[in-house]
């Protein structure tokens, strides 16, 4: 996709939903990120993207769970092709293949490029953020100083809520917090708490 | 451009002209920071009124069409604001589609193409039965009257009430006839024109609160200010409109006793929805209902009545 098209997608999304972003605690930044959130809606994805700046969106990419995507199904197959989506197994059986798959992350990621990912596996009703699957983790593992930044989605739910097919222009709020990276001692169950709380947080405002 | 309009927009455009400097020269002179926040404040809602004066202008320009979109849009954006701030569940989801994808279009078409006997009926009548139905049919009962009925009521004030102003270019009017945008100009200009006066009345003499409990900022000398001001450049605005000078008074009284009211209630829904603070993460693109709150409330009576005096 050229980026002058992208940019007016991107204008037209968030006038649509009439998005508002914010920044707290921190500035966007184009090295290499991941932007994790919580999952209400399959709009989740579509407004992070349309929500970062021009220059981190044009290397942005989506990580979409294979088993729901990757149908013979022309709307999806078409959004993952657009989105150039990352698809991914949600559980793994074996080790191996994890780290198989973790590896195929961090290159799609390339030197400059972010990964754009929902941590709980699952879209929620918004009531509450579940807890976060490992992913996250062995992403932060792998390429230590890797840097994530937490993002909340407000009321995305309310515009497309699981089950619907006809999203209403509710407005929404797009919020990206502080980023931050796994502590050098730090285990897989503390890391994924601490990133969950840092999502709810900005929910909090 | 019809001679009369012209002499509107002109008109206009020498108030907004002369206001601009005025806040040019107060935002050179003024020292102290308590009226900095007052000049500052007036200064941007200068700027606002450029905005939407060029763009109301613009949708004159292209006739009644653009006259219709543009108050659509209105009534979208104003519809978003609603229902942002109001707390529906999932089942509510269906009923929401049916709001924004079936009544709000169907309302517009039907000023559209002029249909006067259904533009008036379909949401009063229709949307009662459907959102009913539709959210009976959605299986959650929690809150059910209470979330349907906040529905119907953002779909009547934000659409069906703001309608009826673009519904004025479908009345015929005996001698009159392809001059009804002159009937919106008018409406317009007195009900916004008393929203303006109600606002400087009150920052110059402002004293005496009139709704503490709902609008601290409405004021007794604000009100008096807005509603005769605006009564006075109605009436003598009469020979752009099919009225009698002494029918252009009585309705211009009216209008701005009406969009007073509007505003009232509309605070009084803001009030609510703020003790449930719901809004304080989305600031979108907050305000298209509270600048056009006095309209939602004249609109409707201003085109019945302007119906029965003239287009019988």
């Amino acid at each position: 996709m050229s980026p002058a098209v992208a940019a007016v997608i991107a204008g037209v999304i968030r006038q649509l939903t009439g998005a508002t972003v914010r920044w707290v605690g921190d500035r966007p930044d184009p090295g290499p990120r991941v932007y994790f959130g919580n999952h209400t809606s399959h709009l989740d994805a579509v407004l992070v993207w349309a929500a970062l700046p021009v220059e981190i969106r044009r290397h942005a990419r989506p990580v979409a769970a294979r088993d729901y995507w990757d149908r013979p199904h022309l709307a999806r197959r078409l959004l993952i092709h657009l989105a150039k989506a990352v698809l991914i197994e949600r559980d793994n059986a074996d080790m191996a293949a994890r780290e198989r798959q973790t590896e195929r992350m961090l290159a799609a990621m390339g030197e400059r490029g972010s990964l754009i990912l929902f941590p709980e596996g699952t879209r929620g009703t918004g009531a509450e953020i579940t807890p976060f699957k490992s992913g996250l983790y062995h992403l932060a593992r792998r390429r230590p100083g890797l840097e994530l930044v937490p993002v909340h989605l407000h009321d995305v739910h309310r515009l497309l809520p699981r089950g619907a097919v006809l999203p209403v222009p509710v407005s929404c709020a797009v919020t990206f917090g502080p980023r931050m990276t796994l502590g050098s001692d730090e285990g897989r169950d503390p890391f994924l708490a601490r990133a969950r709380e840092a999502v709810r947080l900005l929910a909090a405002g | 451009m019809d001679r009369e309009l012209a002499t509107i927009v002109v008109g206009t455009a020498g108030v907004l002209i002369v206001a601009t400097g005025v806040g040019l020269v107060l935002d050179r002179t003024v020292a102290s920071s308590e009226t900095r926040a007052v000049v500052d404040n007036m200064n941007a809602r200068l700027r606002g009124w450029w905005v939407m004066c060029l763009t109301f202008l613009a949708s004159m320009l292209t006739g009644g069409a653009g006259s219709v979109a543009l108050f659509a849009l209105i009534s979208a954006l104003a519809l978003r604001e609603f229902v942002t701030l109001t707390p529906t569940l999932r089942a509510d989801h269906g009923a929401l589609c049916w709001v924004f994808w079936g009544f709000l279009p169907l309302q517009y078409g039907l000023v559209a193409v002029g249909a006067l006997d259904l533009l008036t009926t379909a949401i009063p009548v229709g949307a009662v039965l459907v959102l009913g139905l539709q959210s009976a049919t959605a299986g959650d009962t929690t809150r059910f009257l209470e979330r349907t009925a906040d529905l119907l009521w953002g779909l009547l004030v934000c659409v069906y009430a703001v309608s009826h102003v673009p519904a004025l270019l479908d009345l015929r009017i005996a001698g009159y006839e392809g001059q009804n945008l002159k009937l919106i100009v008018f409406f317009v200009v007195v009900v916004q024109g008393s929203d303006v006066l109600q606002y400087v009345a009150g920052k110059c003499a402002g004293r005496t609160a009139i709704a503490p409990t709902i609008s601290p900022g409405k004021t007794w000398e604000g009100f008096l200010g807005g509603i005769i001001g605006a009564t006075l450049i109605g009436t003598g605005l009469w020979w752009a409109t099919p009225f009698a000078p002494w029918e252009a008074a009585a309705l211009s009284l009216m209008l701005t006793l009406l969009g007073f009211a509007g505003g009232l209630v509309m605070s009084a829904v803001k009030r609510d929805r703020g003790v449930k603070d719901y809004g304080t993460l989305i600031r979108g693109h907050g305000g298209v209902l509270d600048r056009i709150d006095s309209i939602c409330f004249a609109a409707p009576v201003f085109f019945h009545v302007t119906r029965w005096l003239v287009a019988r």
